[in-house]
């Protein structure tokens, strides 16, 4: 029986609102004693930093099967680690698509020898085609959380409503981008003067809001669950609030990217920072900040998407797009806190309990009998991001030499130390 | 005593609350009471030896032509043997190889057909409303033998008939569960209406990509998995995955189909104990139901289904007839 006390820390817990100084006992992987407590076994320190849940993060790429220059499922659980991250969920993006029963089971088994839980977000439709439903009861049942067709939307109306009231049976949560494909088509960058000036083919804010609008009604017409992926702009969140409002089950997350930095970081063309939303204006950020201080927004999440140099180091409009995040997820967010946009128990939630709750998670809480996935923050400590130092096998941030404030010390997963700083 | 049993089973049903429909277009055409004698009349004829040697004269010298714009076996078979039997002269039109393969238009037809003054219109049409457009257009009774996604109400007929020979004390009370392919089915919409018409409880079970939207205002309770839809159900009817009439994707695979939907013993065994299984017919056998089920002598009323199929058929044509031979009385 392994018993590992943590003590003098500041323990935050979004799920109960939590805040407060003390320790927590781990045994056998769980915890089993929060607040005041008298440490044995192995003791840890804390020196008064945060300990939190260890973070979710709901949008993650590798390249395993398939595409492992990328990513392994071993170098992105090592970055994981490093970030405080404790469990990803992987999309359907691979090479086969995880379409199939077969493929989520393999990657959940693979899964098992790694310091973090992985998660499967199964293919919504065969091979990403947009059309052919996938087999979402069985693919459920073997373990995935998570329903998306990855970076592309549902693009036909009849499929999506299909799709959210088969899905609605098995009360499975369908993650849909919120893109509107002819709008967005071929385009590169935000739609706006900066855009234009660099004569770059972009794309109007309101192609979010179109297909946030359509899967919106569709979720009020189905009663399915639906989650607005990756929204970047104002006009989605305020289609998300409005759906918020007649108490539909929608929901929302955002890229850490979209909350730090803005169409301004493409600068002269700077293809690391290409992504897919585009940034927008700092106008958008602000309203995307306010959107997750006020819980409007569910999820952030680190829309992790490792590329090698090879395919970024690109003029900008035929570089891929893409960053990645699992390490930047956690520091990016605390230096938003630090510099006074974010609020610090709103962040925690939107990477901890909100993406628990979505997906049926028992992880991303403080709480008596849940795995001891847990991370020690020091929320002050200023740091330089050098992509070099980055332990994912692709090393494409557009983070890459800026200074941060704040960052993951120590990682544990089910009790046991698996990152130290 | 064919005759005379004819007279009599009619004659006494009718007294009351004589039969004057002229077409048999939809379930909600009739009343209870018209629907207690085609019943009453149906189980006369259910009798092999009153089928086999039935009065030839109810029928004699009336002419009854079937008109199916879609392939069937069971339906037209049966009305063909049911015309025979009861002495018309039967006419099937090949569709296929008629004028209207050449693009003539439904009235055309309806006017051609009209022309050779038939008495008795046997259609099935992949338009929903199709028989009551020529209804509307023809002087003779017009039969409905299916129209698209509508109506069936002689197949809702027969599983009444087909009920009543396994429950002898009748349909009040029963707990009845159809399941699959709600949305593409004809056979369910007149199901619902004529076994709540008779007085059983009815439950729809499928998924909801299978199950139309506002199918909980037909009179029927809506389920969605088939564990607390058939529980305590005492007759399990499933349906056919009608893949030509769908566009695109409604199941994601027959694998998935079946592990959820599909009827076997494990999923059986959430009915009643001794529940009955019905299935209007063709059956997709590893999809919906499991050939054990199916050919299960103490459970299946599936063969059933088709014997009183033939017997059903016989008494809608013969009160059919006898309204046109009131109505033609009355008017002169």
């Amino acid at each position: 029986m392994s018993v590992v006390s943590i003590v003098n820390a500041r323990l935050i817990d979004p799920a109960s609102g939590r805040d407060e100084e003390g320790g927590l006992i781990c045994e056998d992987g769980l915890i089993v004693e929060i607040g005041n407590i008298v440490p044995r076994g192995e003791i840890h320190d804390a020196r008064g930093l945060i300990l939190a849940p260890g973070l979710i993060d709901m949008r993650v790429r590798t390249g395993e099967p398939g595409l492992e220059n990328r990513e392994t499922l071993d170098t992105a659980s090592r970055a994981a680690v490093a970030g405080g991250v404790t469990s990803v969920v992987l999309m359907p993006e691979t090479d086969p698509v995880i379409d199939d029963i077969s493929l989520v089971d393999y990657l959940i088994r693979k899964g098992t020898d790694l310091p973090i839980d992985i998660h499967i977000a199964g293919a919504l439709t065969k091979k990403l085609d947009g059309k052919s439903l996938t087999e979402i009861g069985l693919m459920r049942e073997a373990g995935a959380v998570l329903f998306s067709n990855g970076s592309q939307p549902i693009r036909d109306a009849q499929t999506m409503r299909r799709l959210m009231s088969y899905a609605a049976n098995f009360n499975a949560l369908i993650a849909n981008r919120a893109v509107e494909p002819t709008l967005s088509k071929g385009t590169v960058a935000h739609e706006s003067n900066l855009s234009s000036r660099l004569g770059l083919n972009a794309a109007p804010a309101i192609s979010e809001r179109i297909m946030a609008e359509r899967d919106i009604a569709l979720a009020e017409l189905t009663g399915g669950r639906v989650l607005i992926d990756l929204i970047s702009s104002k006009a989605a969140l305020e289609a998300v609030k409005t759906a918020k409002a007649k108490d539909l089950d929608v929901y929302s997350s955002v890229s850490i990217n979209h909350l730090c930095l803005n169409e301004v970081d493409i600068g002269d063309y700077r293809s690391f920072a290409k992504l897919n939303p585009p940034l927008r204006e700092e106008s958008d950020r602000l309203a995307l900040l306010e959107g997750v201080n006020q819980g409007e927004i569910d999820v952030i999440v680190s829309d992790h998407d490792p590329r090698p140099a090879g395919e970024k180091r690109l003029p900008y409009s035929e570089a891929a797009s893409g960053a990645v995040g699992l390490e930047i997820l956690l520091a990016a967010g605390l230096s938003q806190v630090a510099e006074g946009y974010m609020d610090l128990m709103a962040f925690l939630a939107a990477v901890t309990c909100n993406p628990a709750d979505l997906l049926g998670l028992d992880t991303g809480r403080l709480s008596l009998e849940a795995p001891a996935n847990l991370v020690l923050i020091d929320p002050n400590k200023p740091w330089i991001c050098a992509s070099s130092n980055l332990k994912s096998r692709s090393k494409n941030t557009p983070f890459d030499g800026r200074r941060l404030t704040g960052r993951a010390v120590k990682t544990f997963y089910k009790g046991q130390e698996v990152f130290s700083l | 005593m064919s005759l005379a049993a004819d007279d009599t089973i009619l004659g006494q049903a009718t007294r009351d609350y004589p039969f004057t429909k002229r077409h048999c277009l939809s379930v909600s055409d009739f009343h209870r009471v018209d629907i207690e004698n085609l019943l009453r009349l149906g189980e006369h004829y259910l009798n092999l030896e009153v089928q086999k040697s039935p009065d030839r004269s109810v029928l004699s010298g009336k002419t009854l032509i079937n008109l199916f714009f879609e392939n069937s076996t069971r339906t037209e078979k049966s009305f063909e043997l049911a015309g025979k039997r009861l002495g018309a002269d039967v006419i099937s039109m090949q569709v296929a190889s008629s004028s209207i393969k050449k693009g003539e238009t439904l009235l055309d037809t309806a006017a051609t057909l009209n022309a050779m003054n038939p008495d008795l219109l046997v259609i099935r049409h992949s338009a929903s409303g199709a028989p009551s457009l020529l209804a509307q257009k023809v002087e003779c009774s017009v039969i409905n033998a299916g129209d698209g996604m509508h109506a069936h109400p002689t197949q809702a007929l027969l599983d009444a008939l087909t009920l009543r020979q396994a429950f002898p004390e009748g349909l009040d009370g029963l707990r009845i569960a159809i399941c699959g392919d709600i949305l593409h089915s004809r056979v369910a919409r007149s199901d619902v209406a004529l076994f709540n018409m008779l007085g059983a409880e009815v439950r729809l079970v499928g998924p909801p990509t299978l199950v139309p939207l506002d199918a909980d205002m037909w009179g029927a309770e809506v389920f969605h998995d088939m564990k607390s839809g058939l529980q305590g159900c005492d007759v399990v009817m499933m349906l056919r995955l009608q893949l030509e009439r769908m566009s695109g994707a409604f199941v994601p695979s027959k694998r998935e189909y079946f592990h959820y939907y599909g009827l076997d013993r494990k999923k059986l065994g959430f009915a009643k104990p001794n529940a009955f299984v019905m299935h209007p017919g063709p059956m997709n056998r590893g999809v919906e139901i499991s050939s054990e089920i199916a050919d299960d002598p103490d459970v299946s009323l599936i063969t059933r289904q088709v014997e009183t199929g033939v017997a059903m058929r016989m008494a809608i044509l013969h009160a059919l007839a006898e309204a046109q031979s009131s109505s033609s009385e009355q008017s002169s």
